[in-house]
Formats: C-alpha cells, structure tokens, sequence
C-alpha cells in the first residue's frame, strides 16, 4: 500500500499509540488528561473502587472538577462533593474549588496543548480540540479505567474536513457558523467522526471562537472537533503563561478525509436552533415575534471575555426586559469582565451574575424555568427538559443575538441594534 | 435467547429523555433515580416495563450527555437490550460497558407492544407479533469482548489490561 498523509486525528493518535493509526483502525492510546465533574465524577470514582485498584495510573493527569452544582443547591449534591474532595485528597490528585468555572474552560485556559489525548466525563470534552487535542467525552466506568491504566481504547475517526472561507458579515459570529452546520448536516450527521476545521476563516478566528465550534462538535455526533495548533495557537498558549506547552501541528497535505463541507461565512446570518433539538436550526431574523422569558449567556460554550464583551457592547445603558442571567466561565473569566467594566454594564441593565461555573445550562439550578417559558440561550443544548422543566422551551443562538433578544423580549436578529 | 416486549420511542431520544439532568441530586442513590427511567420521553414507562423487555428507539438513540446513568437506569429497569436504527456515541460505549447489549437494525419493522425475540449469537431479531426477522448489525470486537465479561469493569478485573 502507498503510504498517505494523516489527519490531525491520526497523527496524534499515531503518536499516542506508537502505532501507525489509520481510520477506521482500534488503538490503545497513552492520555494526557483524564477528568470528571461533579455530576458524573460520583459513578466514575465508584466504578474506579468497584475494579480493584488501589491507585490512579498519573495522578497529576486526573482532575476533579465541581461546576455543574456549584455551589451546590441540594445536600445530596453537597454530599457528592464532600465524596469527590475526600476521592483527590486520598489519590493525591486536583479538585477544583465551588466558583472556579467550568471545566472545560479550565481545562483549556491551565492543561490542554497541542497533541494531548484528553478524555473527561462530559461530552463536552470536546471542546479541547480547539487548541489541537484530540479530546473526547466518555462515561464514568471508561474515565475510571482510564483513571486506572492511564490509556484507553479508541476507534481511530474518518475525519470530515470543514473549509471556512470569507469574512463574518456584521452580527455574525463564531456561534452562528457551528450552528449552521449542525443544521446542514444534522445532530447525527458526524456520529463516530472527527470534523476537522479549516481554511481562511478559521486561520483568523480566536481561541475563544474556536472553543465556541469545537465544544458544539459533540452536537453532530463527532467524537471530536479538531483545529490545527497554530500561532493563534501559541500566542493563546503564551498568554496563559503556557508557551512551552505550545508545538505547531497540521494534518498533512494528502491526508485523506471521508468528505470534505465547505461554508462561505460571508453569507452566513444569525442562527438560532429551536425546541427540542440543536439541528432544528432557523435564522434568527425568521422568528422574530417568538416571545423570550429568560435570556442565559455563559456556559463553556459562550462565557468566555468576548462573549461577554459582546453583550456588554449591545446592552451598553439600556434596560433588559425579561431575565437575563449571566455566568463567566471562568474566575478568569470574571476577574477580566471585572476590570473592563462589562460586569458593571451587565449589572446596570438588570443581569443577574452568577458565579462561574454551568449555571442555568443543564437545569440544576440558578435559572431553571417555568411551564411554559422559553429561554434564549448561548449554551449547546436545547433538548426537552434541558433546562430542568420539560414544559420549557430552550433557544440557542450567540451572545449578540441573546443580548438582542434581552433588549426586546422576543427573538431578535443583533443586526437590529447594532 | 432474550424474549420480551417492545416499548418503541421516536428518534433522538437523548440524555435528558432517559434520565434529566435534574435528578442529579439522585444520582448517588441509583433505586431512587431509576424510578425515573425514560421519564420525559414517556411517564408511564417506568410504571409498565417488566424484566426482559426492549426499549425500540429510532435514529440516535441516546445522544447528548456522557452520563452513565442513562444506560444503568435503563439497565437496572430489567431491559434487556436496547435495539435502535442508530445509536449515539457516547451511550454506545457505556451501554456496553455496563453489559447491556445495543444492537443496529431497522427497527421501523417493529411495533409497540410487539414480542420480540433476539439471539445475540446468531445476530437476529424475530418480531414475534408481526412476523418480521432482522439481521442487527455486528458490534465491534473490541466492545464484543467487553460485552461478554458484563462490562468494562469485569473485563478489567479480569485481564487488568485492554487485550486488543
């Protein structure tokens, strides 16, 4: 057979496995980080007792985070994380701390570099791959092993490769673009497969905006959402005082990928995905008149300073009219929005701020809804029930169009009051 | 060979359908959340089903969240497999790492209600009330050999190591 090129996702799993990894091909890969949250993290430790072991493979690879009861709104959950600090106490491994945020924001912001296999109990876990980290959710009993043996089994992914060409017209972001293919191709549309963005676009793009499209990846059933580690790469990396963490990485020139998608950005307009499904997507402009209760903008999707910078900028000395509710991603993420001054201009038109962490996203607490409300949301589900209320209607759009909305009360294009 | 009754859902039956984010404060006590099972897809399923019945999805079954309680309720309700035209990624690993067979047919041909036969071995489904025989698609190896230890852990307890 003629040798060719790899994809992002057979290169590093190549280098992970010291295999010659193809798709398609089942390899057994070292990992780089393993995690659990608050919500999973109980079954995960519970299974990791029930196999035996007495000790975590790398306990500085094994991190504990508490964001998704946080702080925690019922006993029960404190119990659980009374069980999950007592766990990282006995194995010598990192428990976050009630208020530090989210862990995928913190995973990326403090562990994740370029090449690392990195696998957590949350299916967002993907959102790693936006600094070049084949990362991927799993659940408690493959994390515990994981935990165990420090490696885990892996079906190499077909990589489909996403081209973004053009400049975003006004109003359209990051956010817009993931939700429009979520919608072109549908919520299975890349189950057991990478997608792997590329093209002129994404070269320009920001970490936090490939963070935005690699946490969504999960939502068309990818394993993983994988950008190549670049200079936007490094300059993020060095930022977070982690420059020698950063190497370039790029799938090769005649890597061989299942198709290939291309999306001109410049034609893009304001995405919003509707009940009860993230691919039952429509343009923002479309449903206008669609009255809004409650309006959330955070999550590891979209809490992050530029989110909030952008709401901050549309909401700037005017009045919300239904609920807003806000949560930074992160303490970093809080401390930033501290100091430019978006949290005093979010506080002054009504927002309520939460601490960082999930906040309202999966229906725990701190904003979960009443029969019969819709919320708009920057998160990356809307799934019946979602929010804690199955009578309840989820939105899902982008910070701009969530700040829109919260000026009028109803769904509302950001192109409106820019 | 599992004989049961059919209890058929609609496509995308995710996380949240099966077992909503919600209840998480009963996550750490499993007899108390499985009262839940499949409750925002169907209240009154918890109520009716019975040990070796089958929960029948469409396309993407189980998508969404990583939570393993999804596939454990569903286990612990006495379902003996789930049989779906596809299932979502995530929910396939840890319904297999619990031991609870997920198989790939066409499951336009089977109806609510309807007793169904599978035979794991022979790769089968016999839809008893209506006459119909599927063929389900074969699991991977790798989750083949998990699934004949009863799950991930077993097979770790076991072989301590993966055995690829």
């Amino acid at each position: 057979m003629i040798p060719v090129g790899k994809t992002l996702a057979e290169k590093i799993l190549s280098q992970k496995s010291g295999s010659d990894a193809r798709a398609g091909d089942i390899v057994i890969a070292n990992i780089d980080l393993v995690f659990m949250q608050d919500t999973t993290g109980p079954l995960t430790v519970k299974q990791f007792q029930s196999s035996g072991t007495s000790r975590l493979a790398n306990p500085d690879k094994t991190y504990v985070f508490l964001d998704h009861a946080a702080p925690s709104p019922a006993s029960s959950l404190s119990n659980d994380h009374i069980f999950l600090r007592d766990f990282a106490e006995q194995f010598g491994c990192y428990c976050s701390c009630v208020g530090d945020g989210v862990c995928h924001q913190l995973v990326a912001e403090s562990l994740a570099k370029p090449g690392d296999v990195i696998v957590g109990a949350d299916s967002h876990t993907v959102t790693a791959g936006a600094l070049g980290a084949f990362a991927t959710g799993m659940g408690s009993s493959d994390i515990a092993v994981a935990m165990t043996l420090g490696k885990t089994w892996l079906r190499v992914p077909e990589s489909v490769r996403v081209l973004v060409t053009g400049r975003f017209p006004r109003g359209v972001y990051a956010k817009d673009l993931i939700l429009y293919l979520i919608g072109l191709i549908g919520a299975d549309g890349a189950t057991y497969q990478a997608l792997e963005f590329h093209g002129t676009t994404v070269n320009n793009m920001t970490i936090s905006e490939r963070l935005t499209i690699a946490n969504m990846a999960v939502e068309a059933g990818a394993k993983v959402g994988l950008f190549a580690a670049d200079e936007k790469t490094h300059k993020y990396l060095v930022g977070q005082g982690r420059g020698d963490y950063y190497q370039s990485l790029f799938p090769d020139a005649d890597a061989v990928y299942h198709r290939t998608i291309k999306i001109n950005a410049a034609k893009l307009e304001p995405m919003v995905s509707k009940p009860h499904t993230v691919d039952n997507t429509a343009k923002a402009c479309d449903l206008k008149g669609t009255k809004i209760h409650q309006v959330f903008i955070g999550t590891c999707t979209n809490g992050r300073l530029d989110d909030l910078a952008i709401a901050a900028n549309i909401l700037r000395g005017k009045v919300a009219k239904p609920r807003l509710i806000v949560a930074p991603a992160s303490r970093q993420v809080l401390m930033a929005a501290i100091k430019e001054g978006f949290i005093t201009t979010l506080v002054e038109t009504g927002a309520v701020i939460l601490p960082p962490g999930c906040g309202a996203c999966l229906g725990l607490h701190q904003g979960v809804l009443g029969n019969g409300e819709a919320c708009l949301s920057t998160a990356n589900r809307n799934f019946k029930g979602r929010m804690g209320n199955p009578e309840s209607f989820i939105y899902l759009g982008s910070p701009a169009t969530a700040a829109a909305t919260a000026l009028t009360g109803e769904i509302t294009d950001p192109r409106e009051v820019m | 060979m599992l004989r049961g009754r059919a209890f058929k859902f609609g496509d995308n039956i995710s996380t949240d359908n099966i077992v909503p984010g919600r209840l998480a404060h009963l996550r750490s006590n499993l007899p108390e959340l499985a009262k839940h099972v499949m409750e925002d897809a169907d209240p009154t399923f918890a109520a009716r089903v019975k040990s070796g019945d089958f929960i029948v999805g469409g396309s993407n079954f189980g998508l969404g969240s990583s939570r393993e309680h999804a596939p454990l309720v569903i286990k612990m309700a006495g379902v003996s497999a789930v049989l779906a035209k596809s299932v979502a990624r995530i929910f396939f690993r840890n319904a297999i790492n619990l031991g609870l067979p997920v198989l790939i047919c066409d499951t336009d041909k089977i109806n609510d209600g309807d007793i169904i036969e599978v035979d794991l071995t022979v790769g089968t489904v016999r839809d008893i009330t209506n006459g119909n025989q599927l063929a389900f698609g074969k699991i991977p190896e790798v989750m083949l050999h998990i699934l004949d230890e009863g799950g991930i852990i077993p097979y770790i307890q076991k072989h301590g190591d993966f055995k690829v």
